[in-house]
């Protein structure tokens, strides 16, 4: 099928600005001026522009640990997530909770956080809150594997299940547990069947295919819009650098690693694709990479530039405030 | 008895391998503890990792993988796990990655590992010991930085042990895999690589024992875990202005060895409390509290507690920073309690 032009182009350069990030990110915090450690999702662009390219932007998701991806593809300005990885002041949780907890819950992006398996949950509930409220739109919950593996993860997709919810579950599968191979710890080795047994539909996608992610979303939110409840997909991917910044895994092959980059790669086969088709030329293409890379160079230029948060606000937001119970 | 300088972390593995070398029963059980569950076609596979700060490196080539399990992401599960296999007749060690994810297990734990000896009767052994990793001060935040010992503390039928050194680590890990009772085991991950002089052959610190580990009488600093090692640096400062601080480390939590506190506070006449955890209802609170009710008469002015704040541990450095009490606030604090001055809390 060829593909629209217009969503390509806007497509590839998201899943571009995501791996320019990625990329960009990694080097800083290897030299320091990102604090602590952060997971890298370079490889794994497709599920998430796929998917919320199907979204609307009201639409509500909750992810994980690992989500700069989910982050920008939702349409959060890369500077904010920059400063935010800076622990600066101006990112979007002020510098408070870094890599692991972007959110920015009034525009839909109901957050990532430090505990596996969480943001179905959170995301499924985000569902009730929908279908109560009557409003016209969807949530999506992001899992890795190992979340897969959680007790937490089936609760929540059982619920959606039998309250009908409006809830996209998709299996970010990157096929390692930080370093726990999938199928090692995988009974029955099929995600998308044990999804299957609670009654939903459920699949397992190329998530290295943009397209695909972005067809089985699109199917998925117009079962959840017409009141037919949930959506399992499970989107195989792939992480080329190591669950943390600087981890050098013995876990796998780099031939293995190798392999994934040059036959899978998701922005290699779309760009190649879209050239084929004529929709984008070599130029266009190679304008559109500097293009992104002169955004990233903005955004840690904004991160650096931006204050670190003041002492003085350390017990800010801790709660309300309404009842001044600050001790 | 040799003994040579070992870093924290080698001193928890050299306990765990002399544990399952003396006794086949015991066995380890946790997220990448293995070191990676890879695939065995692959070299290097079998022994890559030993956990986020390899601590159990090592262990799978000598112990293979029936007594060294890399669990999958869930606690609940394992933990669980653990309980059955105690009362099965094994000696299981849990890992559980940072203290924070004990939330996901905590039912196991609240509900079953602590309570069943005393519901069934006083008489069913739960050994087990369920290692984690504590303290903030590592970029890592609000889920991967917490202290926790004063929860596990509250509840009875466990037993909580944080060790501030590598001798203790070692001596603390042996008594708690020997123990008949559940024991949460707290290491913190900013001392994982701090060295001290660890003896070679296995021996036992027994759980309940605090350390007097700097004499003095012009005051008595309990420390908690990384903060003994707060408080010693800040001794050897008050020393120069000839306040003579008494350093403790309790150690254990649960049991708590307070005769051991009161006994520096008869001598001294004045207690801080220096602990990285929340101030509230802390194990700091509840040594002030006990030292109030023990030994009140001793005292020459208010107990005072120098924590962390009321607030989940921020990410941002110089937050973070903050949040930790520092050798300063500790110096500031003991000078001015001796002075007699009124301290402003900071939380």
């Amino acid at each position: 099928m060829t593909t629209d032009s217009k969503w390509g182009k806007e497509t590839l350069r998201q899943m571009l600005l995501i791996r320019n990030f990625e990329e960009t990110a990694d080097k800083l915090t290897l030299r320091g001026k990102v604090p602590g450690g952060m997971h890298n999702s370079s490889g794994q662009e497709a599920v998430a522009v796929g998917v919320m390219s199907a979204l609307d932007p009201k639409d509500v998701i909750a992810t994980t640990h690992r989500s700069h991806h989910h982050t920008i593809a939702k349409g959060m300005p890369v500077n904010i997530v920059m400063a935010e990885l800076f622990t600066k002041a101006t990112g979007c949780s002020g510098g408070r909770g870094a890599s692991m907890h972007l959110a920015d819950v009034e525009n839909g992006h109901f957050g990532g956080n430090g505990i596996v398996g969480a943001g179905v949950g959170i995301a499924m509930g985000a569902a009730l809150g929908i279908k109560q409220m009557g409003h016209k739109k969807v949530a999506v919950g992001f899992v890795g594997d190992g979340g897969v593996n959680t007790g937490r993860t089936w609760e929540a997709v059982n619920m959606a299940v039998i309250y009908k919810l409006p809830l996209i579950i998709i299996v970010d599968n990157n096929q390692y547990a930080v370093e726990t191979f999938v199928e090692r710890v995988t009974g029955g080795n099929d995600i998308a069947k044990r999804g299957a047994g609670f009654g939903l539909p459920s699949f397992t996608i190329d998530g290295q295919d943009v397209e695909e992610v972005h067809k089985h979303t699109s199917e998925a939110r117009n079962r959840a819009l017409a009141g037919e409840g949930p959506t399992f997909i499970n989107a195989l991917t792939y992480r080329y650098y190591g669950h943390n910044v600087g981890e050098k895994g013995q876990y796998r092959t780099q031939e293995e690693i190798a392999d994934w980059r040059s036959h899978r790669d998701p922005i290699d086969r779309f760009s190649a694709k879209l050239i084929s088709e004529g929709a984008l030329t070599q130029a266009d293409y190679e304008a559109m990479i500097n293009s992104v890379a002169k955004e990233i160079e903005e955004a840690v230029d904004f991160a650096e530039k931006s204050p670190l948060p003041d002492v003085s606000t350390i017990l800010d937001g801790v709660d309300s405030g309404l009842l001044g119970a600050r001790k | 008895m040799t003994s040579r300088l070992l870093t924290y972390k080698d001193a928890i593995n050299e306990a765990l391998r002399q544990e399952m070398q003396a006794d086949s029963r015991v066995f380890l059980i946790g997220e990448d503890v293995a070191g990676g569950a890879g695939r065995d076609e692959f070299p290097g596979a079998t022994d890559a990792w030993g956990g986020p700060f390899g601590v159990t490196k090592g262990l799978v080539t000598e112990f293979g993988r029936e007594r060294v399990i890399d669990s999958l992401l869930a606690e609940t599960g394992f933990v669980g796990a653990c309980i059955g296999a105690a009362f099965a007749g094994l000696r299981p060690v849990a890992e559980i990655m940072y203290a924070d994810f004990l939330g996901t297990s905590f039912d196991q734990i609240l509900n079953h590992a602590a309570k069943l000896r005393f519901t069934y009767g006083g008489i069913s052994s739960i050994p087990l010991v369920i290692r984690t990793v504590t303290g903030a001060g590592f970029r890592a935040a609000s889920e991967h930085s917490q202290m926790l010992i004063s929860i596990y503390s509250h509840v009875p039928g466990l037993k909580v042990i944080a060790p501030s050194n590598a001798f203790d680590a070692k001596g603390l890990l042996i008594s708690a895999i020997r123990d008949p009772d559940p024991v949460i085991f707290m290491e913190h991950k900013r001392l994982y690589m701090r060295e001290s002089m660890v003896p070679e052959a296995p021996y036992a610190i027994p759980i309940g024992k605090g350390d007097i580990k700097r004499i003095g009488n012009s005051i008595t600093i309990v420390g908690v875990q990384k903060m003994v090692n707060t408080a010693l640096d800040a001794a050897n400062i008050l020393e120069k202005e000839g306040i003579h601080a008494e350093v403790i480390d309790p150690r254990s939590y649960s049991p708590l060895d307070i005769e051991l506190i009161c006994e520096s506070v008869e001598k001294t006449g004045f207690l801080l409390i220096v602990d990285e955890s929340h101030p509230r209802c802390s194990i700091a609170s509840d040594i002030s509290s006990q030292v109030v009710d023990r030994a009140f008469a001793s005292l020459k002015g208010p107990i005072k507690m120098l924590t962390g704040l009321h607030t989940p541990v921020p990410y941002s450095p110089p937050l973070e920073d903050f949040f930790i009490p520092s050798v300063n606030e500790v110096v500031r604090y003991c000078t001015s309690m001796i002075k007699g001055e009124n301290i402003v809390n900071r939380y």
